[in-house]
């Protein structure tokens, strides 16, 4: 640093700002910065991937290759794998952020911290759940799913596991600071899975059997617009509870 | 408007354990206040009920004679917390690092003043690569980039000198001093000796005046 006292100071540094500054700017940033960092790390983000393509392919060597059995069973696996695997992934959605100080600055920012949250949530969500629900049919396959459901399947998953990302970083904000927050984690959040799982293997098994799909797929899109009203709130205040201990 | 950090009678207990009663305590424009106090006094409590971040305290804290509650978006957009992790994130580039810094403000920035931010900590070469391969003084540095980066009236940094060596040390002292010339204030805890100034006033923590209140 070579600064010394006769260095100039930027004179509008010491008047006292308004706040404002763009919130858009703020929430792009902070989607590519958590991208960046996502992609950087691959191997972190192919593992609910690889977690699930595992599960399902133990399934029909553990049960029974009979393609009619699994057809029947396919919708409710191939959802709680992805339930799961989306699950793995949450503790680490503010962890590094809280090991390293990002995230006190995360809650000092002059923008509003529900915004923000968001903004890690919806990277959470590209990077896992949608991977899952594009690679959904791929497992179904090997499942015998009927042909004919693997776009509700997907569909399904993309929506579904929006709820879980945002229903989960309640609870990973919860407990990013406590040290050994997985289990709590997952005792917190997986009742409030279980209306997502519901709807969801309901929708993909109304395909199967050849039922209307859009009850299953309206209410999934309504669990989505819930979270996506409350859920924000809640992770901003449960950041703020975790930061506070 | 003057920059006035007000804090009244704040006391704090933690683990059963009072780290502070009855502290008062006020930072106006132009000055550096330095907490002082042993290991475990709780200076980055206090450094964090200051920054907004700790809401289990009592007592009250103003910003311009506004309680902090009603003022709390207006404090933050002239706040700039340094915390004892530098929040420097490995995975990213020095400059990246700034950059999302400046929109966390809401500001695009440019990268002309990034790199100059980083070349005044002395960081010139290295802005390129992941921070995860600095060393720990050299992603210190990264962080108080930002002091230079983004202008805000009130500094609140805990132990800023960690890790860095005496040159930057000297440095950052002299732009503190700076600061606190140009009228905006600095409240910093350090074990480091701040050279004597007629802008640094001293706060005591761990020590039986503050608890007189009892």
């Amino acid at each position: 640093m070579q600064v010394s006292d006769t260095a100039p100071v930027a004179s509008a540094g010491v008047a006292l700002g308004e706040p404002g500054g763009n919130l858009m700017v703020a929430i792009t940033a902070t989607l590519k910065r958590d991208l960046t960092l996502m992609l950087r790390r691959r191997g972190e983000m192919l593992n609910p991937l690889v977690f699930f393509a595992l599960v399902i392919t133990l399934f029909p060597i553990g049960i029974s290759p009979d393609p009619e059995l699994l057809a029947l069973i396919a919708p409710g696996l191939l959802w709680v794998a992805a339930l799961l695997a989306a699950l793995l992934s949450l503790d680490s959605l503010f962890r590094s952020d809280y090991d390293d100080g990002s995230l006190e600055q995360l809650l000092l920012a002059p923008q509003p911290l529900a915004a923000l949250s968001l903004a890690k949530v919806a990277v959470h969500w590209l990077l896992t759940g949608l991977p899952l629900a594009l690679m959904a049919p791929v497992l179904g396959i090997m499942l015998a799913l009927p042909a004919g459901s693997y776009l509700i399947l997907a569909l399904s998953l993309a929506l579904g596991t929006a709820s879980l990302s945002l229903i989960g970083a309640i609870g990973a904000a919860l407990t990013v600071g406590l040290a050994k927050g997985g289990v709590l984690l997952s005792l917190l959040v997986l009742p409030l899975y279980i209306p997502v799982l519901i709807f969801g293997t309901g929708a993909v098994q109304a395909a199967v059997f050849g039922d209307g799909v859009t009850a299953h797929l309206a209410i999934l899109g309504a669990l989505l617009a819930g979270a996506l009203i409350f859920a924000p709130w809640a992770i901003a205040a449960s950041l703020r509870i975790s930061i506070n201990g | 408007m003057s920059l006035r950090l007000h804090a009244r009678k704040l006391a704090c207990e933690r683990d059963d354990r009072w780290l502070f009663q009855g502290l008062d305590l006020e930072v106006r424009g132009g000055e550096i206040v330095r907490i002082e106090g042993p290991n475990g006094s709780g200076k980055t409590t206090l450094l964090k009920i200051l920054s907004g971040q700790l809401a289990e305290y009592e007592g009250e804290l103003f910003w311009n004679d506004t309680p902090m509650r009603q003022a709390r978006e207006h404090f933050l957009a002239n706040l700039l917390y340094l915390g004892h992790a530098p929040g420097v994130k490995a995975g990213l580039t020095p400059l990246e690092n700034l950059k999302w810094y400046q929109a966390l403000s809401g500001e695009t920035g440019n990268e002309t003043a990034r790199f100059a931010a980083l070349e005044s900590v002395g960081l010139a070469g290295f802005e390129d690569l992941p921070a995860g391969q600095l060393s720990a003084g050299q992603q210190r540095r990264v962080a108080l980039a930002r002091l230079e980066l983004t202008p805000r009236a009130l500094w609140v940094l805990d132990e800023p000198f960690t890790a860095i060596d005496r040159d930057g040390v000297a440095a950052l002292e002299a732009r503190l001093v700076a600061h606190a010339r140009a009228g905006g204030s600095v409240v910093v805890t350090t074990h480091h000796e701040l050279a004597a100034s007629t802008a640094l006033r001293r706060i005591q923590l761990g020590q039986g005046d503050n608890l007189a209140g009892i």
